[in-house]
């Protein structure tokens, strides 16, 4: 039997979900048996595969550049995992979405900078008006809420995803934790 | 042998239970174990059936009827838990949840918040509305409490336990529909208003939207079963 | 006052009228008025003061067809002109007992001759605040005669026998309400009139208050007699100045008559009327929320049981009518319950006003027997859709009712066959709408309106009808996706069921008949980013996701 294909994905988020994700500790050791990261924040791969099996998505979409990685990892992954708050409700990241982008950048660039009053604009991507969820633009197959989902809930999860077994999500995890 | 009149008999969830007159469904259900899922009600206060997630359907009538207000009948076959009951609260509470910013991460209340834990035991991984992303103030000029409105579900408990419990009647709504906002007297900040300062709208409020000042983090349980406690009390009296 | 007192008043008033020769009867309704008639009334009286015949001018309540206005009404020759302007007003008068003034008249007999006035029989003939006038119209006549001739019980069951049922849009058996307020328990009881009309396009009730104010108390003080109320409120919105104005006139007329206040008629009978002002919410038409409007709380429903029959106002019993169910009271006492019985559908009787706007030559207000095809009201009374553009949809019982499309026009009006089309009866707005009407647009309309007039108190309700809103705009707007459109109707489910009032039970109503009736425009929308009336402007278009 040939190994699940992973890839975990970090768009506008604190990466407290792979922290947490790497929290399963020993059980890291099984889960490698059983999958083959093919790409993560936490390996060197730059191009996102071809064909990935299940994909951990952390964060929101803020950014052009996270709106269009998310419709490519959607284009090739067979089970897009939402993985935390971020990426169902938008979380913190979103809480700008009532304040607004420039006044948000002005705050943080000019206002509450003590030299160099600029907003970045070169090498870095637009952001959206709205910082929203992901499944706003693309099909989600499965919600792991949490901020973040404890590493019990990763490993509960992702054993039953690579076996398809039935699970439910409730009993394991909920918004905010 | 007579006939206690004032005795009802009744059947819930396939469940033969006996109830006195007048008394709610909701009532009933809980001396049984039968659990409705509520928001708006508080053992304690006047019930205003306004969550709408204690609906339960009785045999014979398409209407839903909220158990709280709704009194038993002889002979009535309620269902408190069907596949249509289940929809319309998971729907009920995704509507709170893109109604205002409740970002349960960084909420007082996170994991003692009665909004949050009904979104699972529903069985809520996700919210399929999109979420509304309103301004909303955040009104922290009194001395011991603040008051969160982006956290605030309209629930009017801390209404109704203002005026029926502290009978000071500080906190009303102002406003309708989407735009409906609890303030204190005639929207003056909560500070300067004639708050008696006891405390009680924060200890009923289901979510992080009135909450105490020196707590802090999400060490902040509420003891709100202290209602039922002080009316008996005062009716003792 | 007795009923010979009240008969000599009436025959005074007659005598007193033929003394002229003519009478100009001159509509001063809001939409003729906002077109000059108060200058055209005074441009008459002063030609009638110079001209040699004896002609009496006067002012009168709505007339019915508004789009012809001004409207002037001659009789004895019931000649009626239309579009009259002050100017007209010497040859007018000069026309008299000649040929008719040229250019002013009108051919409306296909409009009038399918109508039948109950409600309105007063309308077009009487000086809404002289309550002379109301009494030589037999006014008041069916109170005195319950007051000296039947019995409370009588009454009731003389309502019951005519099969009315509530106009208010509920279509409840009036009699039915009225037997259960007069069984409930309690020594004080109320009587309220529900003249809180706030449907978009609906303006029967205020016509009728305006025009005939002495029929909705008389129809109250009956009322009152039936169910052994003393005490009676008008609940009336602030937005209708002229209606409470009239209703001030009329009940202080109406007492100084002795036909309100204690010993009426010379007997035990006690009853005064009050009159309420709606600060402009919406949702205080539904009763429980009016109860609340008028004790001075909130105005927010609450839930029932207990009815306001068994608990209303300030905890007593209370019998809520709306203004068009009490305007019927007195002729069917009058005229006895079997009579109104003959009119109207199997389950359906009597007439009903309907406000007749949108696409369609005669706007304004008919009175039809119940039953009656839609076709009819919209064709003949209406006169169809202007010429060059083809009939779409008939929208009718307001933000709570349902678009009706063109294929089921032979159906029969009634409280039923609306309800099965996925309509309502209402109060009785009905709006015609064309092919330059966008249905996604309509719905997202109406649901605009129950989201701004949502008190806000149940969450499905309040969250609900905004989130409905937001789709219907991304839909419309052509952001819209399938998946939105099938989240609406998930949701338009909930808010229906879920709902704490009838404002948000039916809220869902226009969008789930124009999904009924009109899919096709909202997948043109979504998958072709194209609005077919031209109405919505597309964010996107088809090319672009294409």
């Amino acid at each position: 039997m040939s190994k699940t294909k992973l890839a975990t994905v970090w768009l506008d988020g604190c990466s407290g979900c792979h922290m947490s994700f790497l929290d399963m500790d020993e059980r890291l050791l099984e889960l490698a048996e059983l999958v083959d990261v093919v790409y993560s924040p936490l390996v060197d791969t730059k191009e996102f595969p071809e064909s990935v099996d299940i994909a951990l998505v952390e964060g929101a979409v803020a950014s052009e550049a996270d709106e269009a990685k998310i419709r490519k990892v959607r284009a090739h992954t067979r089970t897009l995992v939402a993985m935390g708050d971020c990426s169902i409700t938008g979380n913190v990241p979103a809480m700008r979405n009532p304040i607004g982008v420039e006044a948000i950048l002005e705050r943080a660039y000019i206002e509450n900078a003590s030299a160099q009053q600029q907003i970045p604009t070169i090498g870095v991507p637009k952001l959206l008006p709205q910082v929203r969820p992901i499944q706003d633009f693309v099909k989600v197959d499965v919600y792991l809420p949490g901020c973040p989902p404890s590493a019990d809930t990763f490993h509960t999860a992702l054993t039953s995803l690579i076996t398809g077994e039935p699970m439910d999500i409730s009993a394991l995890t909920r918004f905010g934790a | 042998m007579s006939v206690d009149t004032d005795v009802k008999t009744l059947v819930i969830d396939e469940q033969e239970v006996s109830a006195r007159s007048g008394q709610t469904i909701l009532e009933v259900a809980r001396e049984n174990d039968i659990n409705i899922p509520t928001l708006c009600h508080l053992e304690g206060l006047s019930d205003i059936g306004a969550c709408r997630l204690c609906l339960v359907e009785i045999k014979g009538s398409n209407k839903l009827l909220p158990a709280c207000v709704a009194t038993v009948q002889e002979g009535m076959e309620v269902s408190t838990d069907t596949e249509r009951l289940r929809k319309h609260r998971r729907t009920v509470l995704e509507l709170l949840f893109a109604e205002r910013n409740h970002v349960c991460s960084v909420c007082v209340s996170n994991g003692r918040c009665e909004l949050q834990s009904m979104a699972q035991e529903q069985g809520i991984t996700h919210i399929r509305f999109p979420y509304r992303h309103a301004a909303y103030s955040v009104d922290a000029s009194h001395e011991r409490f603040t008051a969160d409105h982006n956290r605030c579900i309209l629930c009017l408990r801390c209404v109704r336990a203002c005026a029926e419990v502290e009978g000071a009647h500080v906190w009303d709504v102002m406003g309708r529909g989407i735009d409906c906002l609890l303030i204190t007297d005639l929207h003056e900040e909560w500070g300067r208003s004639t708050c008696t300062r006891c405390g009680k709208c924060v200890q009923v409020c289901p979510t992080g939207a009135l909450f105490d000042k020196s707590k802090i983090g999400s060490d902040h349980p509420k003891y709100p079963d202290f209602l039922p406690f002080l009316n008996l009390m005062r009716e003792a009296q | 006052m007795t009923i010979e007192e009240l008969e000599q008043i009436a025959l005074s008033v007659r005598q007193e009228n033929a003394k002229y020769d003519y009478e100009l009867n001159v509509c001063m309704d809001l939409a003729c008025a906002s077109q000059g008639a108060e200058k055209l009334k005074d441009a008459l009286v002063k030609a009638a003061e110079a001209g040699a015949k004896r002609v009496l001018v006067r002012r009168t309540g709505c007339m019915g067809p508004c789009s012809h206005g001004p409207l002037v009404r001659i009789d004895p020759d019931e000649t009626l002109y239309s579009r009259v302007q002050a100017e007209d007003a010497y040859r007018i008068v000069a026309s008299l007992g000649g040929a008719l003034a040229a250019g002013l008249e009108c051919d409306l007999h296909e409009h009038f001759d399918s109508q039948v006035r109950v409600v309105l029989e007063n309308a077009g003939y009487i000086d809404p605040e002289k309550i002379d006038d109301y009494i030589a119209r037999d006014g008041y006549k069916a109170l005195l005669t319950v007051l000296t001739e039947m019995t409370p019980n009588g009454v009731t069951h003389r309502i019951t026998e005519s099969g009315l049922r509530g106009r208010g849009g509920g279509g409840y058996p009036t009699g039915l309400k009225w037997g259960t307020v007069a069984k409930a328990a309690g020594n004080q009881k109320y009587v309220v009139c529900n003249g809180d009309e706030g449907d978009p396009g609906a303006f029967m009730d205020r016509s009728v208050m305006e025009g005939d104010p002495h029929r909705v108390i008389e129809g109250m003080a009956i009322a009152a007699y039936a169910v052994g109320a003393n005490k009676g409120f008008i609940y009336v919105r602030a937005e209708y100045p002229v209606a409470v104005s009239r209703l001030t006139t009329a009940i202080r007329e109406a007492r100084r008559r002795g036909l309100l206040g204690n010993n009426i008629c010379n007997t035990v009978f006690n009853f005064d009327v009050e009159i309420r002002l709606g600060a402009g919410a919406f949702v205080c038409g539904e009763e429980t929320a009016l109860i609340a409007s008028i004790e001075g709380k909130r105005g927010t429903p609450r839930t029932r049981p207990p009815y306001p029959a068994a608990s209303g106002l300030w905890g007593k019993p209370t019998l809520i009518n709306n203004v068009e169910t009490f305007a019927n009271i007195a002729p069917i006492v009058r005229n006895g319950g079997k009579w109104f019985h003959d009119m109207g559908s199997e389950r359906s009787k009597g007439t009903k006003v309907f406000a007749l706007t949108g696409k369609i030559a005669n706007t304004g207000l008919v009175e039809v027997p119940m039953g009656i095809k839609l076709r009819e009201i919209i064709e003949k009374i209406g006169g169809g859709v202007p010429e060059g553009h083809t009939f779409k949809a008939v929208q009718t019982g307001g933000p709570s009712g349902g678009c009706i499309p063109a294929e089921m026009l032979d159906v029969g009006v009634s409280y039923d066959a609306l309800l099965k089309m996925g309509s309502i009866m209402g109060s009785g707005g009905m709006i015609v709408m064309d092919d330059t009407s966008c249905m996604v647009n309509v719905a997202r309309f109406f649901v605009e309106f129950c989201m701004t007039e949502s008190c806000g108190k149940c969450i499905p309700c309040r969250a609900g009808t905004a989130q409905m809103h937001t789709l219907l705009t991304k839909i419309s707007n052509g952001t819209g996706t399938l998946e939105d459109l099938e989240l609406l109707e998930d949701l338009c489910s909930t808010v229906k069921e879920a709902s704490l009032c009838g404002l948000g039970q039916t809220a869902p109503n226009p969008v789930l008949s124009t999904l009924k009736y009109f899919r096709h425009e909202y997948i043109e929308h979504i998958i072709e980013k194209r609005c077919r009336a031209g109405v919505c402007a597309m964010e996107i278009s088809a090319e672009v996701t294409a």
